[in-house]
């Protein structure tokens, strides 16, 4: 099931979070521990990010012997971009809008 | 040529920019008075306090927002939180010779987190720069 916009918004609003996100993005397929090493938090806190990111659908895990490995699933962020699409779409309105308004301003 | 180099890898959430053929001043009071505000974005009951709650009311619904920022002609900003979706909005003013740039832009942001407000501000933004990325190679 997708995750709506408001719930990849809160689910990425964690810094930590996103930073791991953003690492699986562009360095593909990583476990628990390789991630820890450079996230600046104890493994259980970089478990926890995953999990969370899990329930958005933005990762997915492989476990491999007593390894879990996590990939980024990047499709899961198609609401995002949706979002700021639309939203780009409202305010250009809005600025059509507001030039009229600013016009009629001028009596 | 280096700033038009910045400008393109320069990370971005939602952006709208535009030059207007008017004042600043003019443009802020379209920005900031409640009967003009109602014309061209929303009714709703904006102040231009510091820390001032207010909706802004559509057809489709309400969004609530809270003023952050005011310095009178030049920045505006407020959150905007519609559809359980936390965001800012924040208006720059530059004037030019035939009026004023007006760029506006929406940051992702959570509201629960002020300490983290800067590194929302830097962290968003640096983000979608990454998520153009990634866009790229889903299609």
């Amino acid at each position: 099931m997708p995750a709506t916009p408001d719930t990849l918004f809160r689910t990425l609003a964690d810094p930590t979070r996103r930073a791991i996100f953003e690492r699986l993005c562009r360095q593909g397929e990583q476990t628990v521990g390789a991630l820890t090493a450079r996230a600046g938090v104890s493994q259980p806190a970089v478990s926890k990010h995953l999990n969370i990111l899990k329930q958005a659908g933005l990762v997915r895990d492989r476990h491999e012997g007593r390894q879990t490995h996590y990939s980024a699933q990047l499709r899961a962020l198609a609401p995002l971009i949706d979002w700021t699409s639309k939203m780009t779409g409202f305010w250009q309105a809005r600025f059509d809008d507001l030039e009229d308004l600013l016009k009629r301003m001028d009596q | 040529m280096t700033n038009t180099a910045a400008a393109e890898t320069e990370p971005r959430a939602v952006v709208v920019e535009r030059e207007m053929a008017h004042p600043p001043e003019k443009i802020w009071r379209a920005l900031t008075q409640p009967h003009l505000v109602a014309e061209w974005l929303m009714k709703g009951d904006f102040k231009p306090v510091v820390g001032h709650r207010f909706d802004l009311r559509a057809d489709w619904g309400s969004v609530d927002c809270r003023v952050l920022v005011v310095e009178p002609n030049r920045t505006l900003s407020y959150t905007w939180s519609a559809h359980g979706l936390e965001s800012v909005v924040t208006w720059t003013l530059t004037p030019t010779g035939a009026g004023t740039h007006l760029r506006m832009e929406q940051e992702g942001f959570r509201a629960d987190q002020q300490q983290a407000y800067q590194g929302a501000k830097f962290g968003w933004p640096r983000f979608f720069a990454a998520l153009e990325q990634v866009v790229a190679r889903i299609e």
